[in-house]
Protein backbone atom coordinates (compact mmCIF):
# COMPACT_ATOMS: atom_id res chain seq x y z
CA UNK A 1 0.00 0.00 0.00
CA UNK A 2 1.36 3.42 -0.97
CA UNK A 3 0.68 5.84 1.88
CA UNK A 4 1.28 9.59 1.85
CA UNK A 5 1.27 11.67 5.04
CA UNK A 6 1.02 15.46 4.93
CA UNK A 7 2.74 17.12 7.87
CA UNK A 8 3.30 20.68 9.02
CA UNK A 9 5.75 22.24 11.40
CA UNK A 10 4.12 24.44 14.05
CA UNK A 11 5.02 26.29 17.22
CA UNK A 12 4.96 24.11 20.33
CA UNK A 13 1.54 24.51 21.97
CA UNK A 14 3.15 25.85 25.17
CA UNK A 15 4.70 28.79 23.25
CA UNK A 16 3.44 32.29 23.98
CA UNK A 17 2.89 34.52 20.98
CA UNK A 18 5.02 37.67 20.79
CA UNK A 19 4.47 40.37 18.17
CA UNK A 20 7.41 42.06 16.47
CA UNK A 21 6.92 44.78 13.82
CA UNK A 22 3.34 43.73 13.19
CA UNK A 23 4.04 40.05 12.72
CA UNK A 24 4.50 37.07 14.97
CA UNK A 25 8.07 36.75 16.24
CA UNK A 26 9.77 33.47 15.40
CA UNK A 27 12.99 34.02 17.38
CA UNK A 28 13.83 31.25 19.83
CA UNK A 29 10.52 29.55 19.24
CA UNK A 30 10.37 25.82 19.84
CA UNK A 31 9.06 24.10 16.70
CA UNK A 32 7.34 20.73 16.72
CA UNK A 33 5.36 18.55 14.37
CA UNK A 34 1.72 19.69 14.44
CA UNK A 35 0.24 17.37 17.13
CA UNK A 36 -2.59 16.18 14.88
CA UNK A 37 -0.04 15.22 12.22
CA UNK A 38 1.73 12.96 14.72
CA UNK A 39 -1.40 10.82 14.84
CA UNK A 40 -1.40 10.75 11.03
CA UNK A 41 2.24 9.63 10.84
CA UNK A 42 1.68 6.97 13.52
CA UNK A 43 -1.38 5.65 11.71
CA UNK A 44 0.49 5.47 8.41
CA UNK A 45 3.23 3.39 10.02
CA UNK A 46 0.71 1.09 11.70
CA UNK A 47 -1.14 0.55 8.40
CA UNK A 48 2.16 -0.20 6.69
CA UNK A 49 3.12 -2.64 9.46
CA UNK A 50 -0.17 -4.41 8.89
CA UNK A 51 -0.47 -4.32 5.10
CA UNK A 52 3.07 -3.71 3.88
CA UNK A 53 3.96 -0.90 1.52
CA UNK A 54 5.65 2.42 1.65
CA UNK A 55 5.14 5.63 3.67
CA UNK A 56 6.07 9.02 2.19
CA UNK A 57 5.85 12.15 4.34
CA UNK A 58 5.46 15.49 2.64
CA UNK A 59 5.63 19.06 3.84
CA UNK A 60 5.69 22.57 2.43
CA UNK A 61 8.14 24.85 4.18
CA UNK A 62 11.62 26.36 4.45
CA UNK A 63 14.78 24.53 5.58
CA UNK A 64 13.87 24.50 9.28
CA UNK A 65 10.80 22.34 8.54
CA UNK A 66 13.01 19.40 7.62
CA UNK A 67 13.18 18.55 11.32
CA UNK A 68 9.57 17.31 11.23
CA UNK A 69 10.38 15.15 8.21
CA UNK A 70 13.34 13.66 10.11
CA UNK A 71 11.06 12.98 13.08
CA UNK A 72 8.57 11.18 10.83
CA UNK A 73 11.38 9.20 9.19
CA UNK A 74 12.70 8.28 12.63
CA UNK A 75 9.22 7.08 13.64
CA UNK A 76 9.27 4.74 10.64
CA UNK A 77 8.32 6.58 7.45
CA UNK A 78 10.39 5.51 4.42
CA UNK A 79 11.00 8.70 2.51
CA UNK A 80 10.19 12.39 2.57
CA UNK A 81 9.43 15.28 0.24
CA UNK A 82 9.88 18.95 1.07
CA UNK A 83 8.49 21.59 -1.24
CA UNK A 84 9.66 25.16 -0.96
CA UNK A 85 9.85 28.31 -2.97
CA UNK A 86 10.05 31.93 -1.80
CA UNK A 87 6.77 32.46 -3.66
CA UNK A 88 5.07 30.19 -1.13
CA UNK A 89 5.97 32.31 1.91
CA UNK A 90 2.48 33.86 2.10
CA UNK A 91 0.57 31.11 0.31
CA UNK A 92 -3.09 30.72 1.29
CA UNK A 93 -4.89 27.39 1.63
CA UNK A 94 -5.88 27.42 -2.05
CA UNK A 95 -2.28 27.74 -3.27
CA UNK A 96 -0.95 25.19 -0.76
CA UNK A 97 -3.49 22.62 -1.89
CA UNK A 98 -2.48 23.17 -5.54
CA UNK A 99 1.16 22.56 -4.68
CA UNK A 100 0.53 19.50 -2.49
CA UNK A 101 -1.82 17.98 -5.06
CA UNK A 102 0.76 18.48 -7.83
CA UNK A 103 3.42 16.71 -5.78
CA UNK A 104 1.15 13.82 -4.79
CA UNK A 105 -0.27 13.30 -8.29
CA UNK A 106 3.17 12.36 -9.63
CA UNK A 107 2.97 8.84 -8.20
CA UNK A 108 0.42 6.16 -7.47
CA UNK A 109 -1.10 6.31 -3.96
CA UNK A 110 -3.72 4.36 -2.01
CA UNK A 111 -4.12 6.29 1.22
CA UNK A 112 -3.41 9.86 2.26
CA UNK A 113 -3.27 10.77 5.94
CA UNK A 114 -3.15 14.27 7.40
CA UNK A 115 -3.91 15.98 10.70
CA UNK A 116 -7.50 17.13 11.27
CA UNK A 117 -6.19 20.68 11.60
CA UNK A 118 -3.01 22.57 12.35
CA UNK A 119 -2.79 24.22 15.75
CA UNK A 120 -1.38 27.45 14.27
CA UNK A 121 -3.79 28.52 11.52
CA UNK A 122 -6.60 26.38 12.92
CA UNK A 123 -8.46 26.51 9.61
CA UNK A 124 -8.61 22.77 8.96
CA UNK A 125 -8.86 23.27 5.20
CA UNK A 126 -5.87 21.17 4.11
CA UNK A 127 -7.39 17.68 4.14
CA UNK A 128 -10.75 18.30 2.46
CA UNK A 129 -9.23 20.68 -0.10
CA UNK A 130 -6.53 18.21 -1.07
CA UNK A 131 -9.07 15.40 -1.45
CA UNK A 132 -11.13 17.60 -3.76
CA UNK A 133 -8.10 18.58 -5.85
CA UNK A 134 -7.19 14.91 -6.23
CA UNK A 135 -10.84 13.98 -6.83
CA UNK A 136 -10.90 11.31 -4.11
CA UNK A 137 -13.17 10.76 -1.12
CA UNK A 138 -12.21 11.88 2.36
CA UNK A 139 -13.21 11.11 5.93
CA UNK A 140 -12.37 13.74 8.56
CA UNK A 141 -11.56 13.51 12.27
CA UNK A 142 -10.91 9.77 12.30
CA UNK A 143 -10.62 8.04 15.68
CA UNK A 144 -10.27 4.55 14.13
CA UNK A 145 -9.20 3.28 10.73
CA UNK A 146 -9.39 -0.31 9.49
CA UNK A 147 -8.55 -1.37 5.96
CA UNK A 148 -9.35 -4.68 4.32
CA UNK A 149 -8.39 -5.11 0.71
CA UNK A 150 -9.50 -1.92 -1.05
CA UNK A 151 -12.18 -1.10 1.52
CA UNK A 152 -11.71 1.23 4.48
CA UNK A 153 -13.92 1.61 7.53
CA UNK A 154 -13.43 4.88 9.39
CA UNK A 155 -14.87 5.76 12.76
CA UNK A 156 -14.99 9.53 12.98
CA UNK A 157 -15.70 12.04 15.69
CA UNK A 158 -18.86 13.95 14.79
CA UNK A 159 -19.28 16.56 17.52
CA UNK A 160 -18.82 14.00 20.26
CA UNK A 161 -20.78 11.23 18.55
CA UNK A 162 -19.07 8.52 16.52
CA UNK A 163 -19.94 7.99 12.87
CA UNK A 164 -18.97 4.81 11.04
CA UNK A 165 -18.07 5.45 7.40
CA UNK A 166 -17.23 3.06 4.58
CA UNK A 167 -15.25 4.10 1.56
CA UNK A 168 -13.06 2.49 -1.08
CA UNK A 169 -9.40 3.39 -1.54
CA UNK A 170 -7.93 5.75 -2.64
CA UNK A 171 -9.05 7.74 0.35
CA UNK A 172 -7.88 10.72 2.37
CA UNK A 173 -8.31 10.47 6.13
CA UNK A 174 -7.66 13.24 8.65
CA UNK A 175 -6.56 12.24 12.13
CA UNK A 176 -8.35 13.30 15.30
CA UNK A 177 -7.01 12.89 18.83
CA UNK A 178 -7.62 9.39 20.09
CA UNK A 179 -6.80 7.71 16.74
CA UNK A 180 -3.69 6.17 18.29
CA UNK A 181 -0.83 6.85 20.66
CA UNK A 182 2.08 8.23 18.57
CA UNK A 183 5.38 6.45 19.25
CA UNK A 184 8.57 8.22 20.23
CA UNK A 185 11.34 7.76 17.69
CA UNK A 186 13.82 5.11 18.92
CA UNK A 187 17.57 5.72 18.86
CA UNK A 188 18.12 3.21 16.00
CA UNK A 189 15.17 4.86 14.26
CA UNK A 190 16.84 8.26 14.56
CA UNK A 191 20.12 6.85 13.20
CA UNK A 192 18.36 5.18 10.29
CA UNK A 193 16.39 8.34 9.49
CA UNK A 194 19.63 10.14 8.73
CA UNK A 195 20.17 7.88 5.73
CA UNK A 196 16.59 8.03 4.42
CA UNK A 197 16.05 10.21 1.35
CA UNK A 198 14.47 13.68 1.40
CA UNK A 199 13.44 14.94 -2.02
CA UNK A 200 13.46 18.75 -2.33
CA UNK A 201 11.19 20.36 -4.90
CA UNK A 202 10.18 23.85 -5.96
CA UNK A 203 7.16 25.12 -7.88
CA UNK A 204 8.74 24.84 -11.30
CA UNK A 205 9.76 21.22 -10.61
CA UNK A 206 6.06 20.58 -10.08
CA UNK A 207 4.94 22.56 -13.13
CA UNK A 208 2.72 24.87 -11.08
CA UNK A 209 0.96 27.43 -13.28
CA UNK A 210 0.80 31.15 -12.36
CA UNK A 211 -2.95 31.03 -11.59
CA UNK A 212 -2.32 28.18 -9.16
CA UNK A 213 0.07 30.47 -7.29
CA UNK A 214 -2.42 33.34 -7.08
CA UNK A 215 -3.68 33.67 -3.51
CA UNK A 216 -7.46 33.89 -3.20
CA UNK A 217 -7.21 35.38 0.29
CA UNK A 218 -4.52 37.45 2.01
CA UNK A 219 -3.65 38.40 5.57
CA UNK A 220 -4.10 42.12 6.19
CA UNK A 221 -2.99 42.33 9.78
CA UNK A 222 -1.98 40.19 12.76
CA UNK A 223 -2.37 41.24 16.37
CA UNK A 224 -2.68 40.05 19.93
CA UNK A 225 -6.17 39.73 21.42
CA UNK A 226 -7.19 42.26 24.07
CA UNK A 227 -5.79 41.14 27.43
CA UNK A 228 -8.31 39.92 29.97
CA UNK A 229 -8.58 42.01 33.09
CA UNK A 230 -7.76 40.23 36.32
CA UNK A 231 -10.99 39.44 38.06
CA UNK A 232 -12.27 39.26 41.56
CA UNK A 233 -11.38 36.63 44.14
CA UNK A 234 -14.39 35.68 46.23
CA UNK A 235 -14.05 35.09 49.95
CA UNK A 236 -16.00 33.67 52.86
CA UNK A 237 -17.41 30.21 53.53
CA UNK A 238 -18.16 27.88 50.63
CA UNK A 239 -21.86 28.73 50.90
CA UNK A 240 -21.14 32.47 50.94
CA UNK A 241 -18.81 32.29 47.94
CA UNK A 242 -21.30 30.18 45.99
CA UNK A 243 -24.08 32.60 46.84
CA UNK A 244 -22.10 35.66 45.81
CA UNK A 245 -21.01 34.01 42.57
CA UNK A 246 -24.54 33.01 41.58
CA UNK A 247 -25.93 36.43 42.34
CA UNK A 248 -23.22 38.15 40.26
CA UNK A 249 -23.61 35.76 37.33
CA UNK A 250 -27.34 36.27 37.45
CA UNK A 251 -27.79 40.00 38.02
CA UNK A 252 -24.54 41.59 36.81
CA UNK A 253 -23.33 39.35 34.01
CA UNK A 254 -26.74 37.91 33.15
CA UNK A 255 -25.25 34.65 31.97
CA UNK A 256 -27.40 32.27 34.03
CA UNK B 1 -22.34 47.08 -1.70
CA UNK B 2 -25.10 44.68 -2.64
CA UNK B 3 -24.06 41.06 -2.77
CA UNK B 4 -26.20 37.97 -3.29
CA UNK B 5 -25.65 35.65 -0.34
CA UNK B 6 -26.02 31.93 0.17
CA UNK B 7 -26.15 30.46 3.67
CA UNK B 8 -25.56 26.79 4.34
CA UNK B 9 -27.97 25.87 7.16
CA UNK B 10 -27.95 22.85 9.43
CA UNK B 11 -30.52 21.25 11.64
CA UNK B 12 -30.29 18.73 14.41
CA UNK B 13 -33.27 16.47 15.00
CA UNK B 14 -35.41 18.84 12.98
CA UNK B 15 -34.39 22.00 14.83
CA UNK B 16 -32.33 24.66 13.10
CA UNK B 17 -28.98 25.12 14.78
CA UNK B 18 -28.44 28.52 16.34
CA UNK B 19 -25.10 28.79 14.52
CA UNK B 20 -27.07 28.63 11.25
CA UNK B 21 -29.38 31.43 12.37
CA UNK B 22 -26.29 33.45 13.30
CA UNK B 23 -24.99 32.88 9.75
CA UNK B 24 -28.35 33.88 8.27
CA UNK B 25 -28.52 37.08 10.31
CA UNK B 26 -25.01 37.98 9.21
CA UNK B 27 -25.92 37.27 5.58
CA UNK B 28 -28.96 39.56 5.78
CA UNK B 29 -26.73 42.30 7.20
CA UNK B 30 -23.94 41.88 4.63
CA UNK B 31 -26.27 41.53 1.63
CA UNK B 32 -27.23 45.24 1.78
CA UNK B 33 -30.62 44.28 0.45
CA UNK B 34 -29.52 41.78 -2.21
CA UNK B 35 -31.13 38.37 -2.26
CA UNK B 36 -30.34 36.03 0.65
CA UNK B 37 -30.71 32.33 -0.09
CA UNK B 38 -30.44 29.41 2.29
CA UNK B 39 -29.63 25.81 1.40
CA UNK B 40 -30.64 23.01 3.72
CA UNK B 41 -30.48 19.26 3.32
CA UNK B 42 -31.86 16.27 5.16
CA UNK B 43 -34.39 13.51 5.29
CA UNK B 44 -37.52 15.37 6.28
CA UNK B 45 -41.12 14.87 7.17
CA UNK B 46 -43.49 17.50 5.81
CA UNK B 47 -44.25 19.11 9.15
CA UNK B 48 -40.59 19.59 10.05
CA UNK B 49 -39.85 20.87 6.59
CA UNK B 50 -42.52 23.55 6.74
CA UNK B 51 -41.58 24.55 10.30
CA UNK B 52 -37.96 24.88 9.30
CA UNK B 53 -38.80 26.96 6.23
CA UNK B 54 -41.11 29.20 8.26
CA UNK B 55 -38.34 29.82 10.76
CA UNK B 56 -35.77 30.59 8.06
CA UNK B 57 -38.28 32.99 6.46
CA UNK B 58 -38.80 34.76 9.75
CA UNK B 59 -35.06 35.39 10.01
CA UNK B 60 -34.90 37.01 6.60
CA UNK B 61 -34.34 34.28 4.00
CA UNK B 62 -35.62 35.30 0.54
CA UNK B 63 -35.26 31.85 -0.96
CA UNK B 64 -34.76 28.40 0.50
CA UNK B 65 -33.18 25.62 -1.52
CA UNK B 66 -34.13 22.36 0.07
CA UNK B 67 -32.93 18.85 -0.63
CA UNK B 68 -34.92 15.99 0.83
CA UNK B 69 -33.72 12.44 0.37
CA UNK B 70 -33.22 9.31 2.51
CA UNK B 71 -29.57 9.48 1.44
CA UNK B 72 -29.29 12.78 3.32
CA UNK B 73 -30.14 11.31 6.71
CA UNK B 74 -26.54 11.79 7.81
CA UNK B 75 -23.91 14.16 6.56
CA UNK B 76 -21.37 12.86 4.07
CA UNK B 77 -19.06 15.06 1.98
CA UNK B 78 -20.04 13.63 -1.43
CA UNK B 79 -23.81 13.91 -1.10
CA UNK B 80 -23.76 17.31 0.61
CA UNK B 81 -21.36 18.63 -1.99
CA UNK B 82 -23.87 17.87 -4.74
CA UNK B 83 -26.59 19.70 -2.80
CA UNK B 84 -24.27 22.64 -2.22
CA UNK B 85 -23.14 22.85 -5.85
CA UNK B 86 -26.71 22.84 -7.12
CA UNK B 87 -27.87 25.52 -4.69
CA UNK B 88 -24.82 27.63 -5.52
CA UNK B 89 -25.53 27.40 -9.25
CA UNK B 90 -29.21 28.22 -8.83
CA UNK B 91 -28.68 31.09 -6.39
CA UNK B 92 -25.86 32.74 -8.38
CA UNK B 93 -24.51 33.80 -4.99
CA UNK B 94 -21.48 36.07 -4.75
CA UNK B 95 -20.74 35.10 -1.15
CA UNK B 96 -21.33 31.92 0.82
CA UNK B 97 -21.47 31.52 4.61
CA UNK B 98 -21.16 28.31 6.62
CA UNK B 99 -21.12 27.94 10.39
CA UNK B 100 -17.79 26.57 11.60
CA UNK B 101 -19.38 23.37 12.89
CA UNK B 102 -18.20 19.80 12.27
CA UNK B 103 -20.17 19.79 9.00
CA UNK B 104 -19.35 23.34 7.97
CA UNK B 105 -15.62 22.94 8.44
CA UNK B 106 -15.69 19.69 6.47
CA UNK B 107 -17.84 20.84 3.56
CA UNK B 108 -16.70 24.44 3.09
CA UNK B 109 -13.06 23.66 2.09
CA UNK B 110 -14.15 20.97 -0.39
CA UNK B 111 -16.74 23.29 -1.87
CA UNK B 112 -14.27 26.18 -2.12
CA UNK B 113 -11.72 23.87 -3.76
CA UNK B 114 -14.29 22.69 -6.31
CA UNK B 115 -14.99 26.20 -7.53
CA UNK B 116 -11.32 27.27 -7.29
CA UNK B 117 -12.05 29.76 -4.54
CA UNK B 118 -10.48 30.90 -1.30
CA UNK B 119 -12.05 30.26 2.08
CA UNK B 120 -11.68 32.20 5.31
CA UNK B 121 -12.35 29.84 8.20
CA UNK B 122 -13.60 30.36 11.71
CA UNK B 123 -14.31 34.10 11.59
CA UNK B 124 -15.29 35.88 14.79
CA UNK B 125 -15.92 39.29 13.23
CA UNK B 126 -16.76 40.60 9.75
CA UNK B 127 -16.52 44.30 9.02
CA UNK B 128 -17.34 46.23 5.91
CA UNK B 129 -14.86 48.93 4.91
CA UNK B 130 -15.13 50.87 1.63
CA UNK B 131 -17.16 48.08 0.10
CA UNK B 132 -14.58 45.52 1.12
CA UNK B 133 -15.08 42.89 3.80
CA UNK B 134 -12.49 42.36 6.50
CA UNK B 135 -12.61 39.06 8.35
CA UNK B 136 -11.11 38.64 11.81
CA UNK B 137 -10.20 35.15 12.94
CA UNK B 138 -8.24 33.66 15.82
CA UNK B 139 -4.94 31.91 15.10
CA UNK B 140 -2.88 29.80 17.49
CA UNK B 141 -6.24 28.91 19.05
CA UNK B 142 -6.81 32.53 20.06
CA UNK B 143 -3.34 33.44 21.30
CA UNK B 144 -3.33 35.88 18.36
CA UNK B 145 -5.80 37.25 15.81
CA UNK B 146 -5.52 37.95 12.12
CA UNK B 147 -7.55 39.99 9.67
CA UNK B 148 -7.97 38.58 6.18
CA UNK B 149 -9.63 39.65 2.97
CA UNK B 150 -10.59 38.03 -0.31
CA UNK B 151 -8.51 39.18 -3.29
CA UNK B 152 -9.84 36.91 -6.02
CA UNK B 153 -13.12 35.10 -6.60
CA UNK B 154 -16.21 34.82 -4.38
CA UNK B 155 -16.15 35.39 -0.62
CA UNK B 156 -16.63 32.08 1.14
CA UNK B 157 -16.27 31.96 4.89
CA UNK B 158 -17.20 30.02 8.00
CA UNK B 159 -18.21 31.74 11.22
CA UNK B 160 -17.51 30.55 14.72
CA UNK B 161 -20.68 29.69 16.66
CA UNK B 162 -21.68 32.06 19.51
CA UNK B 163 -19.90 35.09 18.02
CA UNK B 164 -22.56 36.72 15.84
CA UNK B 165 -25.93 38.07 16.89
CA UNK B 166 -29.18 36.47 15.82
CA UNK B 167 -31.45 39.26 14.60
CA UNK B 168 -35.09 38.77 13.75
CA UNK B 169 -36.20 41.31 11.13
CA UNK B 170 -39.28 43.35 12.07
CA UNK B 171 -41.23 42.27 9.00
CA UNK B 172 -41.62 38.62 8.19
CA UNK B 173 -41.05 37.70 4.59
CA UNK B 174 -42.40 34.67 2.85
CA UNK B 175 -39.40 32.94 1.34
CA UNK B 176 -39.66 31.14 -2.01
CA UNK B 177 -39.13 27.47 -1.43
CA UNK B 178 -37.27 25.59 -4.12
CA UNK B 179 -37.24 21.80 -3.82
CA UNK B 180 -34.11 20.61 -5.57
CA UNK B 181 -33.75 17.32 -7.37
CA UNK B 182 -30.25 16.11 -6.75
CA UNK B 183 -28.75 12.93 -8.18
CA UNK B 184 -27.20 10.71 -5.52
CA UNK B 185 -25.87 7.77 -7.51
CA UNK B 186 -22.31 6.45 -7.06
CA UNK B 187 -21.48 8.15 -3.76
CA UNK B 188 -17.99 7.32 -2.55
CA UNK B 189 -18.55 7.59 1.19
CA UNK B 190 -21.38 5.83 2.99
CA UNK B 191 -22.32 6.45 6.61
CA UNK B 192 -23.16 3.04 8.06
CA UNK B 193 -24.24 4.18 11.49
CA UNK B 194 -24.03 6.92 14.03
CA UNK B 195 -23.30 5.96 17.61
CA UNK B 196 -24.48 8.58 20.08
CA UNK B 197 -21.90 9.17 22.76
CA UNK B 198 -22.82 12.75 23.36
CA UNK B 199 -25.85 11.89 25.48
CA UNK B 200 -26.98 15.37 26.53
CA UNK B 201 -26.85 16.58 22.93
CA UNK B 202 -25.30 19.97 23.74
CA UNK B 203 -22.35 20.51 21.43
CA UNK B 204 -19.35 22.08 23.14
CA UNK B 205 -18.67 24.71 20.49
CA UNK B 206 -22.28 25.91 20.58
CA UNK B 207 -22.89 25.59 24.33
CA UNK B 208 -23.77 28.82 26.18
CA UNK B 209 -22.43 27.41 29.43
CA UNK B 210 -19.46 25.06 29.83
CA UNK B 211 -18.37 23.37 33.04
CA UNK B 212 -14.85 22.04 32.49
CA UNK B 213 -12.71 19.79 34.64
CA UNK B 214 -8.97 19.28 34.88
CA UNK B 215 -6.59 17.01 36.72
CA UNK B 216 -8.07 18.29 39.99
CA UNK B 217 -11.22 16.28 39.23
CA UNK B 218 -9.07 13.22 39.98
CA UNK B 219 -11.16 10.49 38.30
CA UNK B 220 -13.89 9.74 35.77
CA UNK B 221 -16.32 9.61 38.71
CA UNK B 222 -15.13 13.03 39.79
CA UNK B 223 -16.79 14.44 36.63
CA UNK B 224 -20.26 13.53 37.94
CA UNK B 225 -20.81 16.71 39.99
CA UNK B 226 -19.56 18.72 36.97
CA UNK B 227 -22.13 16.99 34.78
CA UNK B 228 -24.85 17.83 37.30
CA UNK B 229 -23.79 21.47 37.39
CA UNK B 230 -23.78 21.58 33.58
CA UNK B 231 -27.23 20.04 33.61
CA UNK B 232 -28.79 22.58 36.00
CA UNK B 233 -27.26 25.38 33.90
CA UNK B 234 -28.31 23.85 30.57
CA UNK B 235 -24.69 23.57 29.49
CA UNK B 236 -22.09 21.07 28.39
CA UNK B 237 -19.11 19.44 30.07
CA UNK B 238 -15.57 20.00 28.82
CA UNK B 239 -12.12 18.99 30.00
CA UNK B 240 -8.47 19.99 29.95
CA UNK B 241 -5.81 17.95 28.19
CA UNK B 242 -4.57 16.79 31.61
CA UNK B 243 -7.95 15.24 32.40
CA UNK B 244 -8.18 13.58 28.96
CA UNK B 245 -4.61 12.26 29.06
CA UNK B 246 -5.29 10.84 32.54
CA UNK B 247 -8.24 8.95 31.04
CA UNK B 248 -10.93 10.72 33.11
CA UNK B 249 -12.89 11.52 29.97
CA UNK B 250 -13.08 11.26 26.20
CA UNK B 251 -10.83 13.34 23.95
CA UNK B 252 -13.98 14.67 22.29
CA UNK B 253 -14.39 16.88 25.38
CA UNK B 254 -10.90 18.38 25.28
CA UNK B 255 -10.70 22.17 25.22
CA UNK B 256 -7.48 23.91 24.23
CA UNK B 257 -5.09 24.45 21.37
CA UNK B 258 -5.28 20.73 20.73
CA UNK B 259 -8.97 20.01 21.11
CA UNK B 260 -11.80 22.48 20.80
CA UNK B 261 -11.73 26.24 21.01
CA UNK B 262 -14.85 27.50 22.76
CA UNK B 263 -16.48 30.87 23.39
CA UNK B 264 -19.45 30.30 25.71
CA UNK B 265 -21.17 33.03 27.74
CA UNK B 266 -20.04 31.29 30.92
CA UNK B 267 -17.02 29.04 31.43
CA UNK B 268 -16.56 27.38 34.81
CA UNK B 269 -13.08 25.86 35.19
CA UNK B 270 -12.93 23.29 37.98
CA UNK B 271 -9.57 21.94 39.10
CA UNK B 272 -7.87 23.30 35.97
CA UNK B 273 -4.50 24.93 36.58
CA UNK B 274 -4.51 26.87 33.29
CA UNK B 275 -1.68 25.70 31.01
CA UNK B 276 -1.07 28.08 28.09
CA UNK B 277 -2.49 25.62 25.61
CA UNK B 278 -5.73 25.32 27.63
CA UNK B 279 -6.09 29.08 28.12
CA UNK B 280 -5.82 29.49 24.35
CA UNK B 281 -8.94 27.41 23.91
CA UNK B 282 -11.21 29.25 26.34
CA UNK B 283 -9.90 32.76 27.04
CA UNK B 284 -12.41 34.36 24.68
CA UNK B 285 -15.34 33.14 26.81
CA UNK B 286 -17.50 36.05 28.00
CA UNK B 287 -17.38 35.26 31.73
CA UNK B 288 -14.84 32.89 33.28
CA UNK B 289 -15.13 31.37 36.74
CA UNK B 290 -12.21 29.44 38.20
CA UNK B 291 -12.44 27.03 41.11
CA UNK B 292 -9.07 25.70 42.25
CA UNK B 293 -7.36 24.71 45.48
CA UNK B 294 -4.13 26.43 44.47
CA UNK B 295 -4.37 30.24 44.78
CA UNK B 296 -1.30 30.53 42.50
CA UNK B 297 -2.93 28.63 39.60
CA UNK B 298 -2.54 30.64 36.34
CA UNK B 299 -6.24 30.11 35.56
CA UNK B 300 -7.07 32.84 38.12
CA UNK B 301 -5.28 35.39 35.93
CA UNK B 302 -7.92 35.07 33.22
CA UNK B 303 -10.89 34.47 35.53
CA UNK B 304 -13.56 37.10 36.19
CA UNK B 305 -14.41 35.34 39.44
CA UNK B 306 -12.08 33.09 41.41
CA UNK B 307 -12.87 30.72 44.22
CA UNK B 308 -9.96 29.17 46.07
CA UNK B 309 -11.36 25.94 47.42
CA UNK B 310 -12.10 22.28 46.95
CA UNK B 311 -14.22 21.76 43.86
CA UNK B 312 -15.92 18.79 45.51
CA UNK B 313 -17.33 21.19 48.12
CA UNK B 314 -17.90 24.21 45.90
CA UNK B 315 -19.59 22.50 42.94
CA UNK B 316 -22.26 20.65 45.00
CA UNK B 317 -22.96 23.91 46.86
CA UNK B 318 -23.44 25.73 43.53
CA UNK B 319 -25.80 22.99 42.33
CA UNK B 320 -27.81 23.20 45.55
CA UNK B 321 -28.16 26.98 45.47
CA UNK B 322 -29.04 27.10 41.76
CA UNK B 323 -31.69 24.43 42.30
CA UNK B 324 -33.14 26.43 45.21
CA UNK B 325 -33.19 29.49 43.01
CA UNK B 326 -35.04 27.80 40.18
CA UNK B 327 -37.46 26.20 42.66
CA UNK B 328 -38.46 29.64 43.98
Amino acid sequence: MEIIVCVKQTFDSEEKIVMKDGSIAEDDVKYVMNPYDEYAVEEAIRQKEQHGGNVTVITVGPDRTESVLRTALAMGADQAVRIWDEQLADADEYVLSQVLAAAIRRNHFDLILAGYMAIDSGAGQGGPRLAEELDIAHAAAAVKLSIQGRQAVVERDAEGDVEVIEAALPLLVTAQQGLNEPRYPSLPGIMKAKRKPIERLNCSDLGIKPDQLANRTVVVEQMLPPARKAGQMLSGTVAEMAGELISKLKSEDKVI
Amino acid sequence: MKRRMLVFAEHKEGRLRSASLEALSLAVKLSSGAEVSVVIAGEWDDRLKSECCAELSSYGADRIYIADDPKLRWYAPDSWMRVMRKAHELSQAEAVIFAHTAIGKDLAPRFAARIGAGLISDCTKVESENGEWLFTRPIYAGKALQTKKVVQGPAIFTIRPNNFEIIKPAETKQADIVEMNVEFSSLRTIVKERLAKNADGVDLTEAKVIVAGGRGVKSADGFKPLQQLAEVLGGAVGASRGACDAGYCDYALQIGQTGKVVTPDLYIACGISGAIQHLAGMSASKVIVAINKDPQAPIFQVADYGIVGDLFEVVPELIKQIRNLTAE
